[in-house]
């Protein structure tokens, strides 16, 4: 099967628009309910994370940036059902979601937030450097773009070795002027590298909507100029995000080759705590609400008569984030020893 | 032991890190079919194979950041730049990538990698080529910045560097690829980072230079023979970490100190040794620690006035004539 997309496809563009049945077709939604009930906690638990999180920086539990992932869940989510535990992935500074999904705890998460010792990055990191080596959750970072060759990296390693471990790195529309994004992509078309490149076009860049930051609208063209294969989707779905990746990460495993995959989506907080979001209007952001991915999967799990589990996973989130909160706030501060040996491996160099 | 040019020494640490880990590889511009830019790399394609002698396209940043990523997932990759000028379009991925990820990950995470090119000046290449880049480099926590003057030392430290668990920036000079000297074949041999060498003993005035620059004080020094000023030569062969031990010891036994590098006056490596100096070995001082630098301007490419730019002998000499009140 072919992912090309038709222009006639590219020219389909917002959000609820009519996209050819090829495009917009959901598929395997028959999947197992247990999936889509552990899929859905997942999206759940990230969600409460976060509303917490946002709570906890209202009250100057947390400091710096907060970059808030609420509305974009089923793409981390989705992802991570589709991929590997050993294979890598890498995000940008809006990382809690896909760290919790790969695995990490909340308490490790929050913790991190909180700059305590106890945190994935010892309290170093902070909200945008999460990393969590052992889930393969490589990082974090804060530079637009500039993760992007690090990625290709992880999977030219990969190929060097022969293994067929695949690397998934995610970055915003927002991304895609930039020069490492496309040193990155020339690399892994030129070196036939087992990647996929997942732009969450969330449509602002900050504040600046996509129609005044790219001549184009459709980012997936982006992959014609390298010869790599492309997709793209609007985020209806956790289970279509999986097997929609899923497709791209098979041709990553299995032919060594890398795809563009655009991701429509939107996020319902502002680019950061300290954006009101004042580019947008209310009823914008209220209609995208309507659409909220996470809440259409507990629609239909309620309706397919889930409410007894849904309830429980209610009850146990709840308790693992209230566990959260509690962990951080009580967890050491790290001392300033943790600095020299985290700066160099072995003996500091002055 | 066998004669080898600057350049052969290099090529032989990485051919024998090389044969002894696969995980080392070589990527970088016109360094597999072309044979190397400055012909370093001369023959590792045909004995390595394009898996692991890797031409790369003009893209620095690019594979910089590649790079980093592999060395992150257990590679021990050596990157070469056309010179270190170009690595200026990949400073962010130097500066944000490489030297912060150990730290942002809380320590999770090692980046064993090798960045290495000419630098400094060359012959006439105007002012977009002629940077001395150790000065940015070295200012940063989390990266190691070596600057060997000496073909054994070539050898010695990029084996060092290959095998050590951090980014580490080798800077070469293309007016040193020449350079002869006897190097030791034995495959276990190393020099360990942050150790200076005497390379000429004195007693009047402590040159301290590195790279280009030590051959550059050692014509100073004979000169200065024949007026009857003994000068001691440190080469330090690795500006981070910085052998500042050796340093005192040579200036505790001169009193004076000339700090003698290519690149512009303003902060800078200089500057770090002369604030060294003055902290650690203050009572010793007869004179002030003086620097003989390329001049506080872009490097202009008439011969000339590039000539008048870059630090000669005789501006090591003027300055060792001030720090001994003879000028």
């Amino acid at each position: 099967m072919s992912l090309t997309i038709t222009p006639t496809a590219a020219l389909a563009t917002v959000w609820n628009a009519v996209l050819p049945p090829e495009i917009s077709a959901m598929t395997t939604l028959t999947n197992g309910d247990d999936l889509h009930l552990s899929l859905y906690r997942k999206m759940f638990q990230i969600r409460r994370f976060e509303e917490e999180a946002a709570r906890a920086y209202a009250q100057s539990k947390i400091g710096g940036f907060l970059h808030l992932y609420i509305g974009q869940e089923p793409i981390a989510v989705g992802a991570s059902a589709a991929l590997r535990p050993d294979d890598y992935v890498m995000t940008t500074y809006r990382d809690h979601g896909l760290a919790l999904a790969r695995g990490m705890t909340p308490r490790a998460a929050m913790a991190e937030l909180y700059g305590k010792v106890t945190g994935c990055s010892k309290g170093l990191g902070g909200s945008m450097h999460f990393f969590d080596k052992e889930h393969n959750m490589l990082g974090g970072y804060g530079i637009v773009g500039g993760h992007i060759p690090i990625a290709v990296g992880t999977a030219f390693a990969s190929k060097y070795r022969g293994e067929d471990r695949v690397s998934m790195v995610f970055f915003g529309e927002g991304a895609v002027s930039i020069g490492d994004f496309h040193e990155g992509m020339s690399l892994a078309a030129l070196w036939k590298l087992p990647i996929v490149f997942v732009c969450e076009n969330n449509e602002y860049a900050m504040g600046t909507p996509l129609s005044r930051t790219l001549s184009v609208e459709d980012v997936s063209l982006k992959a014609l100029a390298y010869g790599m294969e492309r997709d793209r989707f609007n985020s209806e779905h956790v289970l279509q995000v999986r097997d929609r990746l899923g497709e791209a990460i098979a041709r990553a495993r299995t032919h060594s080759e890398p795809t563009l995959v655009e991701i429509r989506t939107y996020r319902f907080r502002g680019h950061s705590m300290s954006d009101p979001g004042k580019y947008r209007t209310k009823e914008e952001l209220e209609e995208r609400k309507k659409k909220d991915v996470l809440l259409r999967s507990r629609i239909e799990l309620e309706e397919k008569g889930h409410k007894a589990a849904l309830e429980a996973i209610d009850k146990e989130v709840e308790d693992e984030i209230a566990d959260a909160v509690r962990f951080a706030e009580e967890s050491p501060e790290p001392g300033p020893e943790v600095l020299e040996p985290t700066t160099y491996a072995g003996p500091f160099a002055r | 032991m066998t004669v080898l040019r600057y350049r052969e020494a290099v090529r032989a640490a990485m051919i024998e890190e090389m044969e002894r880990d696969e995980r080392v590889y070589l990527v970088g511009e016109e360094v597999g079919h072309y044979q190397g830019a400055y012909k370093v790399t001369e023959g590792m394609l045909d004995k390595f194979g394009s898996r692991r002698v890797i031409d790369a396209p003009i893209t620095e940043s690019g594979f910089t950041g590649i790079s980093i990523g592999a060395a992150m997932v257990g590679l021990r990759p050596i990157v070469e730049y056309m010179t270190w000028n170009f690595s200026a379009v990949a400073f962010d991925q130097i500066l944000n990538n490489a030297a912060k990820l150990r730290q942002m990950s809380g320590g999770q995470l090692t980046i064993p990698l090798v960045l290495r090119a000419p630098n400094g000046s060359a012959r006439q290449v105007g002012s977009q080529h002629s940077h001395s880049m150790e000065h940015f480099y070295a200012h940063i926590p989390g990266l190691k910045v070596l600057a060997p003057a000496m073909p054994a030392d070539a050898k010695g430290l990029l084996k060092s560097a290959i095998r050590d668990d951090n980014p580490v920036l080798f800077m070469e000079s293309e007016t040193l690829y020449g350079v002869k000297g006897e190097v030791p074949d034995d495959p276990d041999f190393i020099v360990p980072l942050g150790v200076a060498s005497i390379v000429r003993e004195g007693t009047d005035v402590s040159i301290i230079a590195w790279s280009r620059m030590v051959h550059v004080a050692l014509e100073a020094a004979a000169e200065l023979e024949k007026e009857g000023i003994s000068a001691e030569i440190v080469d330090l062969r690795s500006l981070r970490p910085l052998d500042e031990e050796t340093v005192v010891r040579s200036v505790t036994k001169t009193h004076r100190a000339v700090v003698a590098h290519e690149g512009w006056p303003y902060g800078g490596v200089g500057a770090e040794v002369a604030d060294r100096i003055q902290r650690l070995a203050f009572d010793e001082l007869d004179a002030p620690v003086l620097r003989a630098t390329t001049l506080d301007v872009p490097m202009p490419y008439n011969a000339r006035l590039e000539q008048y730019v870059i630090p000669q002998a005789a501006r090591i000499i003027e300055n060792v004539h001030r720090v001994l009140y003879k000028s």
